[in-house]
């Protein structure tokens, strides 16, 4: 099967041998004949050979001792409505999207803003690979090995002035290759924030990778935000914009519905969505629900940051 | 007569493609990366698809005279109780694997699992009292008058829907659209019978 699939796909494209092999996927299909193989895994093939891989990266920075969500899985189910409100749209819709040349803004209250090419921006930093949880506010979560670095590290070279106590985040807003804007369901661009404590916590990092291979479009390429302990819509991918502010920013989410989203929106089982239960999640590939974890299973490195807030008022 | 029962065939083949498409997909390990949500979506979307299509006979009989289209109606019906059985045997088993507490609070605390839920339960006399039998029990006139529930059931069917998506009303807007249309057209009948028979009972049921 594999050999029949490379003769349509350049050299370049095909999917290193080691990540292959590692696929339980892969080694089913072996097992029946190629006839048989299902058009989810020839997809997945495709997928997973466009992207390269990431050269240097510090491997068990931050590991789980959780299965890790399949890289097919996590390329076809996304929430990233510039794409399209579906969870297979951004999969379909972001194959074009170009994001090369990219450019990033750093601005607002810093001593030393300025526009990097996303190269430049990311040359400094040390690469490392973390493998994180992902909830999702509609009670479903996946664990992502993800590759970045901590934002922590960036916001130091831009050297926040003493004023600044927010971070906000801006994605591309560019309604041709992103159809997704071309209706008005968000208030386009994608707006996102952080305190400046929690865009500083270690655990925050800004991504250009996942399985050690660059972003696929549909995950937010070339450079998302991770922030493991809240809800996945924090963290906002393609961003264009991170500027350092005194006021509290607004998120989309919250300027859509402030009784529904929260600006912090940390992972709380015990803080329902209006609508529906946070109790507990589906993790995508199991047919149980687990239990939510408070913060995510991180409360233990950020439950700090929370000390003596009314979690149920500050959702 | 002919005509008709080669038509109720094909049409009661079309209406399994649905639950074959799924069947086959969850057999293939093929309904994406969150299957649970793929089966309950489809189950609930073809629910209200049914449910309007039932509703739909009766004007459509009136349009275009084709009077034989009310032998369909009582197997639409049924398939759209049958996706909604569907539907909810997806939530409590698959979804919430019988956790009687957890569906007991989703349905007093979550207005969109309360609208669905009742939907469902008006349902069930309708399905019950759907056979020739039951009909003639019941008398034609109650039985309409009992069957009208099936708009209601539509409407929380709707409600449902719109109250449960994040951001994109488009879709369940557009059951709505279209429920509406087939209210309507039910209104206009029925005044229009009112007039010309001034008294007469109005003809045909949901």
């Amino acid at each position: 099967m594999l050999i029949t699939r490379a003769s349509d796909v350049r050299s370049s494209e095909i999917t290193d041998e080691k990540l292959y092999l590692r696929r339980r996927e892969f080694m089913k299909a072996a097992a029946v004949p190629a006839a048989a193989a299902l058009a989810g895994l020839t997809q997945s093939i495709v997928l997973a050979s466009g992207q390269d891989a990431i050269p240097n990266v510090r491997k068990g920075a931050v590991t789980l001792n959780e299965a890790p969500t399949p890289w097919e899985d996590v390329t076809t189910y996304n929430n990233f409505y510039e794409f399209g409100m579906d969870k297979g749209d951004p999969a379909r819709n972001a194959k074009k999207f170009r994001t090369k040349p990219w450019t990033v803004k750093v601005d607002g209250l810093v001593n030393k803003p300025g526009d990097y090419h996303l190269e430049d921006l990311v040359a400094p930093h040390a690469l490392e690979e973390r493998v994180y949880r992902l909830r999702c506010v509609e009670a479903w979560s996946m664990v992502i090995p993800w590759v970045g670095f901590p934002l922590k590290d960036l916001l130091k070279r831009a050297e926040p002035q003493s004023g600044a106590q927010f971070v906000e985040f801006t994605t591309l807003h560019d309604p041709r290759q992103m159809p997704g804007q071309r209706l008005d369901v968000l208030d386009w661009p994608y707006v996102e924030g952080l305190r400046l404590d929690e865009a500083g916590h270690p655990l925050t990092i800004l991504a250009i990778g996942l399985y050690g291979k660059t972003l696929p479009n549909q995950n937010g390429a070339p450079l998302r935000l991770v922030v493991p302990w809240k809800y996945g819509f924090k963290s906002i991918k393609s961003v264009v914009r991170i500027r350092l502010t005194a006021k509290q920013p607004v998120s989309s989410w919250q300027a859509s519905a402030p009784q529904e989203y929260g600006f912090y929106s940390n992972v709380n089982p015990d803080v329902d969505h209006p609508r529906w239960s946070q109790a507990r999640e589906r993790r995508i590939g199991e047919f149980f629900k687990r239990k939510t974890l408070m913060f995510n299973g991180y409360a233990d490195q950020v439950a700090g940051l929370y000390a003596g807030m009314d979690l149920k008022k500050h959702y | 007569m002919r005509g008709i029962r080669l038509i109720s065939a094909l049409v009661f083949a079309a209406s399994l493609g649905p639950l074959a498409y799924l069947s086959l997909g969850a057999w293939h390990g093929s309904l994406g990366a969150n299957p649970i949500e793929t089966i309950t979506r489809s189950t609930g979307v073809w629910t209200l698809r049914f449910l309007l299509i039932t509703l739909a006979v009766t004007p459509l009989r009136r349009l275009t005279g084709w009077n034989e289209a009310v032998r369909l109606r009582r197997m639409l019906g049924l398939f759209a109780f049958c996706y909604g059985s569907l539907h909810l045997a997806t939530y409590v088993w698959l979804d919430q694997f019988f956790d009687w507490a957890a569906i007991a609070k989703d349905v007093v605390k979550r207005p969109f699992i309360t609208a669905g839920f009742s939907a469902y339960v008006l349902l069930v006399p309708l399905a019950i009292t759907s056979s020739a039998g039951m009909i003639r029990r019941l008398g034609g006139r109650n039985w309409r008058r009992l069957h009208r529930l099936a708009y209601v059931a539509a409407a929380l069917g709707v409600v449902h829907y719109w109250w449960l998506v994040k951001l994109d009303t488009r879709p369940p807007r557009n059951y709505a659209v279209l429920l509406a249309v087939l209210l309507l057209v039910r209104l206009v009948t029925f005044y229009r019978g009112q007039a010309s028979k001034s008294g007469a009972a109005p003809a045909g049921g949901a």
